[in-house]
Order: C-alpha cells, then structure tokens, then sequence
C-alpha cells in the first residue's frame, strides 16, 4: 500500500510536469499514440531476453519517429499518420503476443495494477520518476520556449532538435515506467487531465506546473484509497478522480466565472 | 545589445533557390543585398516566396542552391551570435498561451544565459529597458492575451530589442494595429535604423511602404527588383509584381486636384492605396516636411 | 493446396470472414469521409467513449447499438461543452473525455464482471461471436452503409467545406450529429471484429490509404471501400493459418499495405515525391 502510494505519486508528478508542455504544445494524442506503440516491443524484448522496459522504450520511440518521418514524406496530416502508426505497432504486437506462449499477462500490460507492484518495481520507477522530473523541471524554461515559439528559439539558436527529441524521449520514459501501474490505455489521461486541470485556474506557467502537480498527487492518493476500499480497478478510480477535478475547476475555476460574467 | 551597435550589418542573399519536396519551386535565384541601417520593405503576392525568403535568413529552410550571408558569414554563424531577431505574424502566437509580457520579453535573452535559463540582474535589466522603449513596462504583468493587437505587437518588438538581434525580420507588422502603434513602430524602426540595423519588413500594405522604407525588395518567386523606394516603386515594377491582382483608379479630375495639384492615380490591393502623383512620383501620407517638394511641385504644374 | 482452403471447412471461420468483410467495407468508406474532414482523433475517441455504452448494454440487456449510440453521442456533446466553456485546445478537450468515458467504462466492467466480457471488448471476439451479436453487427454496417450511399454528397461537401454546405442550406448541424452517429455506431460495430483499441485504425487507415493513390473524392471513396473490405476478410482468414488474434492480423495488413501505397504509390508516394523534386531542381538548372 505505502509502495503503491509513493511510485503513484511519483508518477502522478513527472505525468503532470509533462502534461503542462503537452496541452501547451499540441501533443496530447502523442502520449496516447506512444504508449499503446510499446506493445511490439515489450513482446520483441520478452524474445530475446532483454529487459522488457528497454524494449517498451525503443518501441515507442520509434512510433513517435515514425509519425514525424511518415508525415514530413507524404500529404496526410499528422493526427491521421499517428493513428495509423501507433494502430499498427499495436495490431503487430497483438499478433507477436498470440505466437508467443508467456508468463508477461497482456491485462497487467494493458491495464496496470498498482496495488501489486513489486518492490523492485518500486525502485525502476522512483529512479526514472525522479531523474524524468528533475531533467523536465531544470529545462523547463527551454521547453516552454520551444511550446510557445518554435521559430524564436530556433532563431536564438536553441538547440531545436535536441530539445525536441528530448521531450518526445522523456514522454517515453515516462509513459514506459508507468505502465505497471496504470496500464496502456490510461496512461495517456494522466498525460493530460492535470495539465488541463491547472491551464484553467492560473495565467502563470510556473504556477500551472505547481498546480498540475497538486492535483494529479491529490487524484492518485484519493484514487488508491478509493481503489483499496472498494476493492476496484486502481487505474480507472485515478484517472475518474481527476477527471472530476477537471470538471469543477471547469465549473468553479475563474475563467469560467469570467465568461459567464461576460455573458451577464 | 550594446556590443554590436558600433558595427554596420549586411545581408547578402546570393542566387538562391529553394525546391519544398513536393517540387514546388518557392524561390528561383532569388539575389540582392542590404546595408545598414536600413529599413527595407520586402513586397510580393502570397504565395510569391516571402515566408520562404524569411525563411531561409532564419535557416529555416535548406537552399536548394545558393546561399544567404549576414556580414559575410553564413546563418549558422549569424544565429549563434544572437545576430536574427524575429517578430512573428500575430496569427501565429498561441495568444491564450499560460505566460506574461516580461516572459515573453525575457525569452529573447535565453541565447545568452546559463543551461538552466536563470534570468540574471543583467537580463531582468535589458527585459526592463526594452519593455520601457516600447512603453509596455507598466503591462509587464499582464498575460499575452489581454492586451490590444498593437500592445501585442509591442511586446515582440520588444523581445527583439531585449536579444540585441541586428537583422531584424518583421511578419506583416501592421495587420491588425492601431494607426497610433503603427507611429510608434515605425519610430522605433527608424531608431535602429540609425544604429545601423538591416530591417526587413514583409508586407502587402503598400500604402505604408514609402512612408518608413527606404528600400524596397519586390518578389515574386524571383527577386524582380531592388534597390531605393523611389526608384523602385513605380507602377510598372508593382504591376509586373502583382499581375492582375491590383486595381487601378485614375482620376483626371478630381477634389484633391482642385486643391492642391496632386494625385492623379491610385494603385491598391484593398488594403493602404498607393498614389501616385502626376508625373508618376509617389505621393506621400505624411507631408510634414515635404513641403517644399509639394511648393515646388505646384510651380511645375502651374 | 488444400491447406489454404481449410478455414472454408469451418462454419465459423466463414462467418467471420464475411462479418469482418462488411464490417471492413462500412468503415473503408466511413474512412473516406473522416481523412477529409480530418476527424482521425474523433475516430479514436468514440472509438474508447462507446465502451461505456457497450457496457451499460450488456449489464441491462438492450441492444449494443443502442448503448453505444448514446455514450458516443453523449462524450461528442461532452466534448462540444467542455470546448466551448474552456480555451484548452481540442486535441486535450477529446483526450480528456474519452480517456475520461474509457475509464468509467472499466471501472463498470470490473463492477460487473459476471455480464461483461473485458477481453472481447478490448480484443474483439468475432471467432466465438454469438449469433444475435452477429446479426446486431451486421445489421448496423448495412444500415449505415445505406445512409452514407444515400448522402454521400451531403456529406462530401460537409467534410470539404461547412461554410459552402451552410450557404447552399445544407442542414450542417445535422449532417455533423450524422457523421458522429455514423462513427459510434461503427465503432461497436468494429469494436466486435478487431477490439476497442484498433478500432480507429479500421476508421482512418483505409481511408489515408486511398488518399495517397488517388485525387478524385469518389474514387478515393470506392478504394478505401475496397481496402476496408478485402484487408478485413483476408486478415480474418490469415488469422487462423497464425493462430493469432483476428484484430491484431486485420490490422497489421492494413498497416502494411499503407506502407506500401506510401513508398510506391504512383503520384503521392514517396519514392515519386523524390522523383518530382529531383525533376524540379533539374529543370532550374536547365533554365539557368
């Protein structure tokens, strides 16, 4: 129970780090697209033997790589090629998954438990949560530069393309070490809800990253116990808890009060 | 900002190309030169390679052939030493973007900070003064999207001062801004101008041109003309730059003539008209100054 | 030789075959219409918002179409709120709601595990599908199919120009309550032959497909059709000679065969993109 607490909440905070540049930048459906790419190579890993994180990371990476690459050689827009691209990593790893007969459970995969994470486990993540945040923190500046104009920063001479590929490999890292906890498809909430959450309470980017953190903690916390009590799917309870959050902050938060004011 | 004000910019765009990979040809041995302090107008149609001759200055693009040199060194030189600063189209901006007008301002100084961004005295100081020389320093609090299309203009304006940038490209400036801003920009223009800037203006006002240009480069996927504003911009050039896309109005008789003499011709792409006088010579908005040219005009017609 | 034509043997391979077949052309030719409208991010999030709906259906015995009709419907209204009252953008605004409507569709599935089935639901089940499914399935894509080739051209002005539809008195506001209706129902539908998560590939890689291949709207229409059709079948009947799953099999060859058209097709794909530009640079040269 404490180990769940401490790796969700860890989690919660780097997703929440991130999901402020995401929203900013555009990105949310990228988070999504990566994290069901992991598939193929979480079963290509499991093949040879490797470290099935290494394999979920190259996997997703190369979904995302994919998508630009795909997208800069052809007419279709980019939504489009990433849908296409990540459906059929996923489609080949479904497919490797059935050739293979293996003690890896495609429901912990797809799903997550975090009430059932090994102590191991733990570790991974406390030590990529907390190297992804601090790298996200310390850089934040840059990123935000990049979100907000990337010709300016190209301009200032930046260094574009690494900082891109940065961001698009910490995403990955981050969607990779949160999947025994909350699974594939879930993951990609927690990459947006709280960055969501936060852009409608405050004008102020340090203080949306302050707030996005606080409430994806909040929503983790709430969700375990949620989950422990009533004996429920953890995953769903974290990401409902936000989702609700999201919904008052829509209601009570003050650009909502100030569209309403000028409405009246 | 202070240590390259003593040196006089150039920029040399030298037979230069550029094919897109669908095999589009934007620009086609596009070549001219600036000195500076200048402010140059770069005039075209849409689609005639403006936004690609933009650019390529901001290596951006990679030339299909030929090369673009800023005091004789190459972009990657020219970017490094903070040299291109760049006043966005208020289209492009993300207006509901989480940050405030020092923010912004305060981006323009990251070349030159540490790894981690920590603003220092010296950059909240040059954030300070640029804000002030745009008189946007009480609003420094404010979020980007709450002020006026002129303010916002102001605080990228700004953000190139705050870089130091020397060759400076401004996005179709005037769009969407009070005549009041437009003043004060083209003020400020004239201000660099004299610290020997080159300022590069794309725009299809092309009423605004003569006022605050003393250059003109005339595009249309090839570069059809250079060189001063008076010399340049004659309704032969211009039509053979926007093809159809101009109306002309010609009026023999007319108030204005009655008055004072001027205007007979008017060329406009339904944005600022151009007139042209008489004799085919320009005629101007702002006549402080001029009069003695009006004087001497009016003699020549009596 | 008679290897090939074993899965034929069986009743419910056939089945299978024929129900992916219709399930595939019906969303080829809805593909068509979502490339162009550049719905690809709509199509993934009904395709996750109707689980609920499916859920709902089957704990309460109603029909899935049903369900899943108003869940779709529901998380499209959601979205339009949340869109309207906030200045997040609209890529965020969809990945909340359905991630949103997805979770509360598991947390229901795990409350009730006894009615619903999570693994059909996410992997599709079209192998052991039960026949009054069977025939809720199909009655759907025919009936969808029906209403698309009834106003396809509606709907192709709709997709290419709201403003033009308006003008001309097109009732625009339910042409696009159509489309959504059309991609919900659609995605139940797809969601029984390749599972909850590739359901958007059936709903937009066809029809990116034939966007490379061709210019012509009701030419690319007839060739995403085509490939919705004939890599349905095919994947279903590849799945029994790899004992793999249906949706992963359908999928991956529509994946494939994407990435062929891309590399090879004749005007769009990228080997003549590089053709077109070396040609362009080329005749520059000449000329100067």
């Amino acid at each position: 129970m404490q180990a769940a607490m401490l790796s969700g909440c860890l989690i919660a905070v780097m997703c929440a780090l991130l999901s402020c540049f995401l929203i900013l930048r555009g990105w949310s459906l990228m988070g999504d697209a990566i994290s069901h790419a992991v598939l193929p190579g979480i079963v290509l890993a499991y093949w040879i033997g490797m470290p099935l994180l290494i394999g979920a990371f190259f996997s997703g990476l190369f979904c995302a790589l994919g998508t630009g690459f795909i997208k800069n050689h052809s007419r279709i827009k980019e939504d489009t090629v990433m849908g296409v691209v990540f459906t059929g990593l996923f489609a080949v790893g479904l497919v490797m998954f059935t050739r293979t007969t293996s003690d890896i459970h495609l429901d912990h995969i797809l799903f997550g438990n975090i009430l059932g994470i090994s102590n191991r486990q733990v570790g991974e993540i406390s030590v990529v949560a907390v190297c992804v945040s601090a790298v996200v923190w310390l850089k934040r500046r840059d990123f935000l530069l990049l979100s907000f104009d990337p010709s300016q920063a190209r301009v200032i001479y930046l260094p574009v393309r690494i900082l891109h590929y940065a961001l698009l490999c910490l995403l990955t890292l981050a969607i990779v070490i949160s999947l025994h906890a909350v699974g594939i498809i879930l993951v990609t909430a927690l990459l947006i809800s709280p960055g969501a959450t936060a852009f409608l309470w405050t004008k102020r980017f340090d203080r949306m990253m302050a707030i996005a953190c606080a409430t994806a903690v909040f929503s983790t916390i709430t969700g375990i116990l949620m989950s422990y009590h009533f004996d429920l799917r953890s995953g769903p309870c974290i990401v409902l808890v936000q989702a609700l959050l999201f919904v008052l902050s829509m209601v009570l938060g003050p650009r909502w009060v100030k569209k309403m004011g000028q409405m009246g | 900002m202070i240590e390259h004000a003593t040196k006089q910019m150039s920029l040399t765009v030298d037979d230069l190309s550029v094919v897109y990979g669908n095999g589009n040809a934007a620009l086609q041995g596009a070549t001219f030169s600036l000195h500076g302090g200048t402010i140059c107008a770069l005039v075209g149609i849409n689609g005639s390679g403006k936004s690609t001759l933009f650019k390529s200055i901001m290596g951006f693009v990679r030339p299909t052939s030929g090369a673009v040199k800023i005091n004789g060194a190459d972009i990657k030189t020219a970017l490094k030493n903070q040299l291109v600063a760049y006043v966005p189209q208020s289209e492009e901006v993300d207006w509901s973007f989480p940050v405030s007008v020092a923010d912004v301002v305060m981006m323009g100084c990251y070349g030159k900070m540490n790894w981690m961004r920590i603003p220092r005295k010296f950059d909240h100081e040059v954030v300070e003064k640029s804000l002030r020389r745009v008189a946007m320093w009480d609003f420094r609090d404010r979020q980007i999207g709450e002020l006026s299309g002129g303010q916002k203009k102001r605080v990228f304006l700004a953000r190139a001062l705050a870089q130091g940038g020397r060759m400076i490209l401004l996005d179709e400036p005037f769009t969407g801004v009070d005549v009041k801003t437009e003043d004060a920009i083209i003020d400020l223009l004239r201000e660099l101008r004299e610290e020997g800037a080159v300022i590069l203006v794309s725009t299809h006002n092309l009423g605004a041109v003569p006022e605050f240009c003393d250059q003109v480069v005339l595009i249309n996927r090839k570069v059809l003309a250079y060189g001063a504003t008076d010399e340049i911009f004659t309704e032969q050039n211009l039509t053979a730059a926007f093809g159809g896309q101009l109306r002309h109005f010609h009026f023999e008789q007319s108030t204005i003539q009655r008055h004072d003499g001027r205007a007979v011709k008017v060329l406009t792409d339904d944005e600022r008209p151009l007139v042209f006088g008489k004799d085919g010579h320009l005629e101007y908005k702002n006549r402080e100054g001029r009069e003695e040219l009006i004087k001497s005009r009016r003699k020549e017609t009596e | 030789m008679s290897e090939w034509v074993i899965p034929f043997h069986y009743d419910y391979m056939i089945k299978a075959m024929i129900a992916c077949g219709l399930i595939g052309l019906t969303c080829g030719l809805l593909s068509a219409f979502l490339t162009l409208k550049g719905w690809s991010l709509m199509g993934d999030a009904l395709s996750h918002a109707v689980v609920p709906g499916v859920a709902v259906a089957y704990i309460i015995g109603w029909p899935l179409a049903l369900g899943s009709f108003f869940a779709g419907l529901f998380a499209a209204a959601a979205m339009a709120v949340v869109k309207a009252k906030s200045q997040i953008r609209e890529d965020a605004v969809i990945g909340i709601v359905f991630t949103t409507f997805f979770a509360f569709g598991l947390l229901l599935i795990g409350l009730y595990p006894a009615q619903v089935d999570l693994k059909s639901i996410i992997h599709g089940n079209i192998l052991g599908i039960a026949d009054r499914d069977l025939w809720q399935v199909l009655g759907i894509s025919v009936f969808c199919l029906f209403i698309i080739c009834v106003k396809w051209r509606d709907l192709m002005l709709f997709c290419f120009d709201v403003v033009q539809a308006k003008t001309i008195g097109l009732r625009v506001g339910l042409l696009h309550g159509l489309l959504l209706g059309l991609v919900s129902a659609m995605a139940v539908a797809a969601l029984q032959a390749v599972g909850a998560i590739l359901v958007v590939a059936m709903l937009i890689t066809p029809g990116a497909t034939a966007y490379l291949l061709t210019d012509r709207f009701p030419r690319m229409m007839l060739l995403s059709t085509l490939l919705g059709a004939v890599t349905a079948s095919v994947g279903a009947y590849a799945s029994y000679f790899i004992n793999g799953s249906p949706g992963g099999c359908i999928v991956t060859l529509q994946t494939l065969v994407f990435l062929l058209c891309w590399i090879f097709a004749p005007k769009h794909g990228m080997l003549a993109q590089g053709r077109q530009k070396n040609a362009s640079a080329e005749r520059k040269e000449e000329q100067a």
